[in-house]
């Protein structure tokens, strides 16, 4: 094992999978930095410290910084999955999917299936994504709801170091195009890695992070911290709680959380984006209908609302889900006898 | 060089005011009163105050991220701004939209934008409306370097040209676009007007940090496009004397380029100089004005920090419908 921030399990799987397969290049914008500068290549790296070095190992044919271009960055990414290598692309921030969304929507999502099974399309897009920094409407949005409703697409959302580096192993290696969602609020966030150079994590296998059988609250990346904090809190009082981190929404573990809800009765979800059409939706709605008879109270979700993100620092925290309003749903569910 | 005194002074102040709006925010954002990124303009004022001079409110601009001089030159209301980047419910966007998202459409800004490459098309359509109204009104965006690689750009300037839109693309060259240098980023390595003249429109370059070089070029290209000509491209050449955002450590300038650019390719210098020179304006008059103006900001930020903030239920305001 080893300690290392988020972010720098992004870079150390990217590094160690280009060592390891000469087809793996990464492209994107600043993910050199100081291209055609003054300073020179790598005068400054992106601006999540996600790529910082691979120029200088892996050279310029690899390592492709790009013209601000998002719908060329994402179809070149489909261009060279059809052709043999395993690009990982990067966006950035996760509100510029609306730039290249066709290439992502019609083009990567589709070929396989469209083109009867014939061919792979192993792309990775990266981005990053949510609330948090008072970014705004533009720069702070959890795209995941979209993309996780688009057949064809695999979609991760990695919430502590080691995940990143199970899971982004795992999408470089996958014959599918993944959508990789980095949460900018954990970049910072240490946990040990193992130091194993091939430890995946198979898509689909959600993680339990809290155990206990009064309640299910179902999660993902940021919001899943605010969750084991109210199930610590909670567990104080004697009310066990299990937090279950898909860690995918495409494919999803349904399993995992069918059998939680069968113990616990009482589903919560928490999910970062709007609340119509959400994964936290979607989750009430599979767990209402399979899982019917183990209900004891109304499945509940805790979404944003249907706006917007907000700039200002007191809309902002008054959009996203909180502890308090996690803590608040979980009384809810166990307020029914 | 035929301006009136009185031109003189107002160009020089909104120039002013823009620098300062900028210094000022550059100190009061290292202590961490103010949220999110802040793009600033410093540098480049030369050329959103030599296009706006010559607008009404009926012309119409679309701006970027780096769009605080833009909104200003545009006469979107000093304090208002101020407000908005400290995230007020005051702001001219209520606290909702932040230093991006500046908007006030009443006046002809369409609003700044966080989507590098989103304004174009935008302008085009507001350019079409210009044709349509029959007016003589323009719609004009303001582009990076780095914006000019977007497909959306290419798109726009190819139906500008298509549709005869009332429409002026206003390249801004400060050579970066955020830590990529433009002779990296556009192939052609030459300029960006050419690109604009390819898609079939007549264009214009300027000094971007010389009031006079943009004011008398935009005059031409405003006297061609509110003639029905359809659109033009005008390229400036120009400066950002700060970061990308607030807290770049630009690693990618050269060594003593930033003394450079500042000493010697500063439009608030260069107008200064000119102007007193050609005996237009003497140093107290200006003199004055910088006192005046930095006072207006001192009296923004006054008002910023004592605005009332928004409150959770504001959330939930402004959407047709909520959940
Ligand atoms: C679609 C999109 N891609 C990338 C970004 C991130 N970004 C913001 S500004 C910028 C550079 C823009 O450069 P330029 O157009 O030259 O404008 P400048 O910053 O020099 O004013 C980038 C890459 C963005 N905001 N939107
Ligand atoms: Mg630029």
């Amino acid at each position: 094992m080893t300690k290392m921030m988020y972010r720098d399990a992004v870079l150390t799987t990217i590094a160690e999978e280009m060592e390891r397969d000469e087809n793996v290049v990464v492209l994107g914008e600043d993910v050199v930095g100081g291209m055609g500068t003054p300073g020179g290549p790598e005068a400054i790296g992106g601006i999540w410290s996600t790529s910082t070095g691979l120029f200088g190992k892996f050279g310029a044919a690899r390592v492709i910084d790009t013209p601000i271009s998002e719908s060329a960055i994402v179809g070149a990414a489909a261009g060279l999955a059809l052709s043999g290598k395993r690009p990982v692309a990067e966006l950035m921030f996760a509100d510029f999917i609306g730039v290249s969304l066709d290439q992502i929507w019609n083009q990567i999502g589709k070929f396989r299936y469209m083109f009867g099974g014939k061919t792979k399309c192993p792309a990775v897009i990266r981005m990053a994504y949510g609330a948090g920094y008072n970014a705004a409407a533009q720069h702070s949005q959890a795209v995941h709801q979209m993309l996780t409703g688009m057949p064809g697409l695999k979609v991760v959302m990695p919430s502590t170091p080691a995940d990143v580096k199970g899971l982004l192993r795992q999408a470089i290696r996958d014959d599918d195009p993944v959508i990789f969602l980095e949460h900018k609020a954990l970049y910072g966030v240490t946990g040990d890695v193992p130091d194993d150079k091939d430890f995946t994590i198979p898509f689909g296998h959600a993680r339990l992070s809290r155990a206990g059988e009064d309640v299910t609250i179902v999660s993902t990346g940021l919001l899943l911290g605010f969750c084991e904090a109210v199930a610590d809190k909670l567990a104080a009082e004697g009310i066990g709680c299990d937090v279950i981190d898909l860690r995918t929404t495409s494919p999803i573990d349904e399993e995992t959380i069918l059998d939680s809800v069968e113990v616990t009765g009482r589903l919560v979800v928490v999910d970062e984006a709007p609340p119509r059409c959400s994964l936290a939706s979607d989750i009430c709605a599979t767990v209402a209908n399979k899982a019917f008879a183990s209900l004891k109270a109304p499945p509940q979700a805790v979404n944003p609302p249907h706006t917007p993100v907000p700039f200002a620092r007191e809309l902002e925290s008054a959009y996203l889900p909180s502890a308090d309003k996690i803590e608040a749903a979980v009384r809810k569910v166990l307020s029914y006898r | 060089m035929q301006l009136s005194r009185e031109a003189l002074l107002r160009a020089y102040r909104q120039m002013k005011v823009i620098r300062e709006f900028e210094e000022r925010l550059h100190v009061d954002i290292q202590t961490g009163e103010i949220a999110g990124f802040t793009h600033l303009y410093c540098g480049q004022e030369a050329v959103a105050v030599g296009v706006c001079e010559h607008l009404t409110e009926d012309d119409k601009i679309v701006s970027t991220h780096r769009g605080h001089g833009h909104c200003l030159a545009k006469g979107c209301d000093v304090n208002g701004m101020m407000k908005e980047i400290w995230g007020s419910r005051e702001g001219l966007c209520k606290g909702k939209g932040g230093s991006m998202h500046i908007a006030d459409v009443d006046k002809g800004m369409l609003g700044a934008n966080g989507i590098v490459g989103a304004g174009a098309p935008i302008a085009v359509g507001a350019g079409i409306a210009c044709k349509l109204d029959g007016k003589g009104a323009v719609a004009i965006t303001f582009s990076g370097d780095g914006a000019c690689n977007q497909g959306t750009t290419f798109e726009a300037m190819n139906m500008a040209v298509v549709t005869k839109a009332s429409c002026i693309f206003v390249f801004e060259n400060n050579h970066y676009s955020e830590h990529t240098g433009f002779e990296y980023a556009v192939g052609t390595q030459k300029d960006i007007a050419s690109r604009a003249e390819a898609f079939g429109m007549k264009v214009w370059r300027g000094d971007g940090t010389d009031f006079f070089s943009v004011y008398e070029t935009m005059r031409e290209v405003l006297d061609y496009v509110r003639a029905g000509n359809g659109p033009a491209a005008v390229e400036f050449d120009t400066e950002r004397f700060f970061g990308h955002f607030e807290g770049d450590p630009q690693r990618y300038r050269g060594p003593g380029e930033l003394d450079r650019i500042r000493e010697l390719r500063d439009c608030l210098k260069n107008f200064r100089r000119n102007v007193t020179e050609a005996k237009l304006l003497d140093h107290a008059d200006l003199d004055a004005l910088d006192a005046e103006v930095l006072e207006a900001i001192e009296e923004s930020v006054r008002q910023a920090k004592a605005a009332p903030r928004p409150t959770a239920q504001d959330v939930l305001e402004d959407v047709y419908i909520s959940y």
